[in-house]
């Protein structure tokens, strides 16, 4: 065996075991009792769910990969009852936020939570896939709903310290805050949705956890596709462990990804950039005009260069992340920046939600008109992707600023195909409209960002008005 | 392979890349330890270019909510100061020197004393306006005060005003300001022109080691300068550069039967060597031509529980009354212009610490040194 290659088909279960511990380590201190030992676990137990509710109904497929999965359960049962030996260790040394359950305790409610888990499978194998793949998606949703709605989440913490003993009135919103769970969830109702309609391959249990868990874009993405990522699972095997091609390429994206996070969006906001607090401060409109771009670039160099950084550890351990940046305010039409800012989400947004909705749109009787159809679509996957940073008023109209962006860029595109096309002889007007398209681009996006931002549609409101000269 | 290309990086590639890093880095370490140029590069400002200047010297411990911060670069802090702009032809420059009563502790900059002087509108008689400019520091110590006029010489001042207090003239308090501890050499320079009474070799100077004088060792400092750049944007667009709550606790009125204050535990008799007169001496030395009006800044005067034997949580009356005369006396002996406004101002218009005024209380405050400083602008 080549030396580079020597222990290869170890790394997945290097991937898996990375993977978990992560999730346990990088979540943040809760106040409910045991709420960051119990929310990364329970992430754990939903890809369980979600891989059993996904395999193939077909009882050869599940065979072939059967003593790998078993396998994969004892090594993540062990893994979390091993997370709660921190109990007995120094909270200086401990990778939990605080102290965990007994591992007594923790190993008997896993093997009760297995038994349950299993119950459920075997009673989803003999129902119909197509509701019980459906439901899931539903209560996925569900708990999304509950976490990112400020009363629910309120009133999920007050339960949880009642149960706990803990002063119920205590309760906020940020008791639960789950790590990774928004993305976690778009992981699991894509694979749900895939299974339904056929796309997904076969997955064992380890490439399905790891898929869902993945350490690097856990947190905020990228979100990749199951099939495309087990693809890179699957040829671990062959990985050169110690490639130099690889290492420099990651080595040289996790530095371009440490500058535009740790020099530029962090000095960006050390003041430099529009906040809650400043909106309610600023003195003059050009001030607030100042500060908003540099939040929108402080924002943009955050995002961007933590996805850069995610890359660059994904290809250090052999997987290629998908992209999710390219150049998003350099674009000249709403659409194209849609196209190239969070790509992922917004991929994903388009492939399961305005996929889906204008074809159900179409094959109504009577089928309404293209432009409603397109107008209906676009803003219910923008208000979906506005929605799921938060259910707030503030999003929802982000998203549907961005819906009715879209729709307006679609209807004129449509209209000014051919006179657009007439420019390809006329570099200079074509130039010359193309940096107007992107001034007006910049600015949608860059004026949207206040509803983005900021908490109340008041403040919103006020901010959006002054940015205009109104009401200084 | 990359992306099914051939890549030409290979290990040997990969380690030049990383051994050029490191000796370029261990170098420019090593310069920027020799050349040291934390004062030059604290001259290189945004402010009073880009940016207004500030209207008081930097100094916060929450510079996210207050977009101010501390730190010790001299020459820094005055390059973000309005003082560094050019003087007006039409300018009766005034340096205001002090503590955190005279920097304006809980006082949006208008209601400053500075602001509040700014505000009478006051003119020389030769028809320039009166511009006074805050470089009062929240810190009680006259070494840091000389430190500040030292540094400030070069601004062209037509007056300068100097609120002092008992509490910043104890001698072993001298060193004890940080600015003061992370300026060895320009308080040691101050040390021997004006022959101190001081330890030049004071164990709580800070003195970095060739290598603490690196990058690496004087990150803090250049973060602290970059930081001071950036929150100079939130300070220009909000004009904010104090985080005032919105309720504190007030200044005692009530007291222990205690008498003490500083190393003395029973009431004794003060001398120069207790206090720090030859630090005041020296900068009215260094102001040369410049007149300075020493001012016995106003405190608060408590009427409640043993305030029979202490003003206030501060002073014990015992020890303040002797500094006053010492004061008076100093002043008189010199023939320094000095007004003594220590009760001066009503005991309601003090907020958190019984040298601390409430706008009211500033406004009060200025008109009286408006009236001090009359004589100097004919």
């Amino acid at each position: 065996m080549d030396k580079g290659r020597k222990g290869q088909n170890g790394w997945g279960w290097v991937l898996l075991i990375g993977s978990t511990l992560a999730i346990y380590w990088l979540q943040a201190p809760l106040a409910p009792r045991f709420a960051d030992t119990l929310l990364p676990t329970a992430t754990l137990a939903l890809a369980v769910l979600g891989w059993l509710l996904t395999r193939p109904p077909d009882a050869a497929a599940r065979q072939t990969t059967w003593p790998e999965d078993r396998l994969t359960l004892f090594v993540l049962f062990a893994l979390v009852v091993g997370m709660a030996f921190n109990r007995y260790l120094d909270g200086a040394y401990r990778l939990t936020a605080s102290r965990p359950p007994s591992p007594w305790l923790t190993a008997v409610a896993l093997l009760l939570l297995g038994g349950f888990v299993l119950l459920i499978a075997r009673l989803t194998d003999r129902a119909d896939q197509r509701r019980v793949l459906t439901g899931s998606i539903v209560l996925v949703v569900g708990l999304f709903v509950v976490l990112k709605s400020a009363p629910l989440a309120t009133a999920a913490a007050q339960f949880w310290r009642s149960l706990s003993g803990q002063n119920p009135s205590l309760a906020a919103p940020a008791d639960l805050a789950w790590l990774g769970f928004s993305y976690v969830a778009f992981r699991l109702i894509h694979t749900l949705r895939d299974r339904q309609t056929g796309l997904l391959p076969h997955l064992s249990l380890r490439e399905y956890v790891t898929y869902i868990i993945f350490a690097p874009a856990f947190i905020a993405g990228p979100i990749d596709r199951a099939e495309r990522f087990v693809q890179d699972i699957r040829a671990l095997p062959q990985l050169v462990v110690l490639d130099a091609a690889r290492f420099g390429e990651a080595g040289l994206r996790i530095a371009a990804g440490l500058f535009k996070k740790l020099v530029i969006a962090d000095s960006l906001a050390q003041g430099m950039s529009l906040t809650a607090v400043n909106a309610t401060q600023v003195t003059s409109p050009l001030a607030l005009w100042a500060l908003l771009y540099g939040y929108a670039l402080r924002l943009y160099f955050d995002f961007a260069g933590y996805t850069d950084i995610a890359i660059g550890v994904g290809l250090l351990l052999g997987i290629r992340l998908p992209e999710n940046f390219n150049r998003p305010y350099l674009q000249t039409n709403i659409t194209t920046f849609w196209q190239s800012w969070h790509m992922t989400l917004s991929s994903w947004a388009r492939f399961y939600v305005f996929t889906p909705l204008s074809r159900t749109l179409l094959r109504r009787k009577p089928r309404p008109s293209p432009t409603l159809i397109v107008f209906i679509a676009q803003i219910a996957t923008m208000t979906t992707i506005g929605l799921w940073h938060g259910l707030t008023w503030t999003f929802l109209i982000w998203g549907l600023w961005h819906g009715v962006g879209l729709f307006i860029h679609k209807q004129w595109s449509d209209r000014t195909r051919r006179w657009y096309r007439a420019l390809e002889g006329k570099p200079g007007q074509k130039r010359a409209w193309a940096l107007f398209g992107w001034f007006i681009t910049f600015h949608f996006v860059v004026v949207g960002w206040v509803w983005f931002l900021l908490p109340d549609v008041d403040q919103a409101a006020a901010t959006f008005a002054k940015l205009l000269g109104i009401g200084w | 392979m990359v992306n099914g290309q051939s890549s030409i990086v290979n290990w040997r590639v990969i380690g030049r890349v990383l051994g050029k890093t490191a000796v370029l880095f261990l170098l420019l370490n090593a310069l920027f330890a020799w050349l040291y140029p934390l004062e030059a590069l604290g001259k290189l400002s945004l402010y009073n270019r880009l940016l207004p200047g500030r209207l008081r010297l930097p100094y916060g411990e929450n510079p996210a909510e207050s977009y101010n911060l501390s730190l010790h670069n001299v020459p820094a802090m005055l390059a973000s100061h309005a003082i560094s702009q050019p003087k007006g032809a039409d300018e009766f420059r005034v340096l205001l020197v002090g503590d955190s009563g005279t920097w304006g502790w809980f006082l949006d900059n208008a209601d400053t004393l500075a602001g509040q002087l700014n505000g009478l509108g006051l003119a020389a008689a030769d028809g320039r306006s009166v511009r006074v400019y805050n470089l009062g520091y929240p810190v009680m110590a006259l070494s840091k005060d000389l430190l500040l006029l030292d540094a400030a010489r070069q601004t062209d001042p037509d007056l300068i005003l100097w609120p002092v207090t008992l509490e910043s003239f104890p001698r072993d308090k001298q060193v004890f300001p940080p600015l003061v501890q992370n300026n060895p050499e320009r308080l040691r320079r101050l040390i021997a022109t004006y022959e101190l009474d001081l330890d030049a070799a004071d164990g709580r100077f800070v003195t970095p080691t060739f290598w603490q004088r690196s990058l690496v060792g004087q990150r803090r400092s250049l973060a602290d300068w970059l930081r001071l750049q950036q929150f100079g944007f939130a300070w220009a667009a909000t004009g904010i550069d104090q985080t005032i709550p919105a309720e504190f606790e007030p200044r005692r009125s009530d007291f222990e039967a205690d008498v003490s204050w500083q190393t003395f535990t029973e009431p004794a008799t003060l001398t120069t060597g207790d206090l720090a007169f030859d630090v005041l001496t020296a900068g009215f030395t260094l102001a040369g031509d410049v007149p300075v009006l020493l001012i016995n800044e106003p405190m608060f005067i408590s009427r409640g529980q043993n305030s029979d034997l202490r003003y206030n949580s501060f002073y014990p009356r015992w020890a303040y009354d002797q500094y006053r005369a010492m004061l008076a006396a100093a002043a008189a002996a010199h023939g320094w212009p000095y007004l003594d406004l220590w009760d001066a101002i009503p005991a309601a218009e003090f907020s958190d610490t019984p040298v601390h005024l409430t706008a009211v209380g500033s406004k009060l405050y200025a008109d009286m040194v408006a009236e001090g400083i009359r004589p100097f602008l004919e």
